[in-house]
């Protein structure tokens, strides 16, 4: 490549850097405005502020995110955790077993996902009404399933597929037990697919509004992203523009970390499961 | 136009023990599969067969959950009323406009930065990849405020930014009209799903072959034949998932209009519609039929690119 060329590549990664992290630098910037700068009608803020961090974390509307930022967590994290060891064994098996069905299995995972969320809603919501489960951590698990399954199925069974796993045989030809062979030779190996595996389906879950908002009516379940969606209703506080985009922030904080950390594997998971499968 | 792509490579198709007398171990292990891939299995159809069947039902009856001792059985009905209803045909055009216009741009936009993204050297790519994962990772609600404020008059930048532009000016108002509202709604999506999209190109760049392109290169093809004749048809495959998953994931769209419109202006979507009768309305019965012809629509979308555009998801992993 001539350093010309190089050059255009250059610039064109650089666009590309800027286009993605344009709008969140703008949120960023907003949650520091002062209620009187919020209408300044610029980007940055005259003055940098703290309070909107204190209005979602100490002041009026913490009682509204509070509750929420800890049903989210609480809430996806069981969530990821049943559908990565629900889908482990499956994975494993399509993977490694030979059985009539596997076909159906993985179709119907991407039924599954292709399903519009809010045809599952009308129904649910009814139904948890009646059995008691509607605005409750187990009333949101369970759809959030729905989410996570069918994509966790595809990505670990794709990582499980390049698994070596005569390297368990040849193990134990070299004596170790079938406990010793699982243990240190699949489960390193097997880890970082369940891994990645693991952080797309919290990013999936995470994400979630449709079921947030409809099947949760206090703050016993209600997840962040519905609370937000919520915020603009609540009189409880004039403006809340700056106070809902502090909370953007925090709640987007989790994930960046996350991308920063494993993007790597992130992206190998994804077109892992789309493409291979 | 003619193409250029490697013939289909031969391979010898695993002989099986004749049928009929299935081993012992073959069926243990039959069992063993059904045995670890049943739970999730089940799981699945649990949280979406049931519902959809239980949503057929209910959308058979005249059913309002403020008032449960007048449901009375409507058969058709429901779905009567919806179809020649303009509200329901708003929703449905409304919905196409979006998916149509934000798919189409995201997959040129995504191509030019998977393209980007193959060329893009060592030292800047690592950080390209953790940047073109920050949207796709954000929350959608996230998002559509980020958009939403950044375009409203009071709290925005965009009127006084773009004030050289004829038609804006400080005091246009983006949410007041439908074809704005919707424009602003199409830039929001398409900022947050073309990253996913180029992510599949970008595997599916990947995947054609270098001898052709060399082979291209040596017969002296310019760079825009070497695109159209070598590189577009070899990834045809990655394309078509990109192109069905995105679509279908946009007639889906809610999340982003229900922050941004809430409807207003005809700006609502069909999911949005369902949503508005079942939850704010509790008109179970007919929020359930909008609900089930939301479901066949996007059957349809499936069956439509599978057999249409003969979609072969299996010949995109590489099965065959």
């Amino acid at each position: 490549m001539s350093t010309k060329e190089k050059t255009w590549w250059w610039v064109g990664g650089v666009l590309i850097i800027l286009y993605c992290l344009f709008p969140i630098a703008w949120i960023v910037s907003l949650s520091f405005k002062t209620t009187a700068d919020l209408a300044n009608k610029s980007f940055l803020p005259s003055a940098w502020t703290w309070e909107n961090y204190s209005t979602i974390l100490t002041g009026t509307a913490s009682d509204l995110f509070l509750p929420a930022l800890r049903n989210s967590f609480g809430i996806c994290l069981i969530a990821t955790a049943i559908s990565c060891l629900l889908s482990m064994f499956a994975a494993y098996a399509i993977a490694r077993l030979d059985f009539p069905g596997k076909k159906l299995i993985l179709g119907t995972a991407l039924g599954v996902a292709i399903f519009p969320v809010i045809s599952i809603v009308t129904p649910l919501f009814n139904l948890w009404r009646q059995i008691g489960l509607y605005d409750t951590w187990p009333g949101l698990i369970i759809p959030y399933l729905s989410l996570t399954l069918p994509i966790s199925i595809w990505t670990m069974s794709a990582f499980f597929r390049e698994i070596p796993w005569e390297m368990e045989q040849a193990a134990q030809v070299d004596g170790a037990t079938t406990w010793q062979a699982f243990r240190k030779v699949i489960v390193p190996l097997a880890a970082p697919g369940v891994f990645t595996t693991a952080i797309i389906a919290f990013f999936i879950a995470w994400n979630d509004f449709a079921y947030g908002i409809s099947l949760t009516s206090t703050s016993a379940a209600r997840p962040v992203p519905a609370a937000l969606g919520l915020f603009s209703g609540a009189s409880q506080f004039q403006d809340p523009t700056g106070a809902i985009a502090a909370a953007a922030v925090i709640v987007t904080i989790p994930v960046v970390v996350l991308v920063l950390l494993f993007q790597r594997r992130i992206v190998a998971g994804l077109t892992n499961g789309a493409v291979k499968g | 136009m003619t193409q250029t792509t490697l013939p289909p490579t031969e391979k010898t198709q695993p002989v099986s023990a004749p049928r009929g007398s299935i081993s012992d171990r073959s069926r243990a292990e039959r069992k063993l599969g059904w045995l670890l891939a049943g739970p999730a299995f089940v799981v699945m159809l649990l949280v979406t067969a049931y519902p959809i069947v239980q949503a057929v039902y209910y959308s058979l009856f005249n059913y309002r959950l403020t008032d449960p001792d007048n449901r009375s059985f409507e058969g058709l009905g429901n779905y009567w009323v919806i179809l020649t209803d303009g509200v329901w045909w708003q929703a449905i055009l409304v919905t196409v406009i979006i998916t149509v216009v934000t798919v189409a741009v995201e997959l040129v936009l995504g191509f030019a930065l998977a393209l980007v993204m193959a060329k893009a050297l060592s030292s800047i790519r690592p950080v390209v990849r953790a940047a073109i994962l920050i949207p796709y990772a954000v929350i959608t609600v996230v998002s559509a405020f980020a958009w939403q404020f950044a375009f409203r008059i009071d709290t925005g930048f965009v009127n006084s930014w773009f004030a050289w532009l004829p038609g804006v000016s400080d005091t246009t108002d983006w949410f007041g009209g439908q074809a704005s509202s919707l424009f602003v709604i199409c830039l929001a999506e398409i900022w947050k799903t073309t990253p996913f999209i180029s992510l599949l190109l970008l595997a599916g760049l990947a995947q054609v072959p270098d001898v052709l392109q060399e082979a291209a290169k040596v017969d002296g093809a310019t760079w825009w034949q070497r695109m159209w004749r070598v590189t577009i048809p070899n990834m045809k495959a990655a394309i078509m998932v990109a192109l069905l998953f995105r679509t279908l994931d946009a007639f889906r769209i809610f999340d982003s209009i229900f922050i941004m419109t809430a409807g207003a202006n005809n700006t609502e979507s069909v999911s949005f519609l369902a949503y508005r009768q079942t939850i704010s309305r509790v008109e179970i019965g007919l929020g359930s039929a909008v609900s089930v012809l939301l479901f066949l629509s996007v059957v349809l979308i499936a069956f439509l690119f599978i057999k249409g555009f003969k979609v072969d998801l299996a010949q995109a992993r590489g099965e065959r």
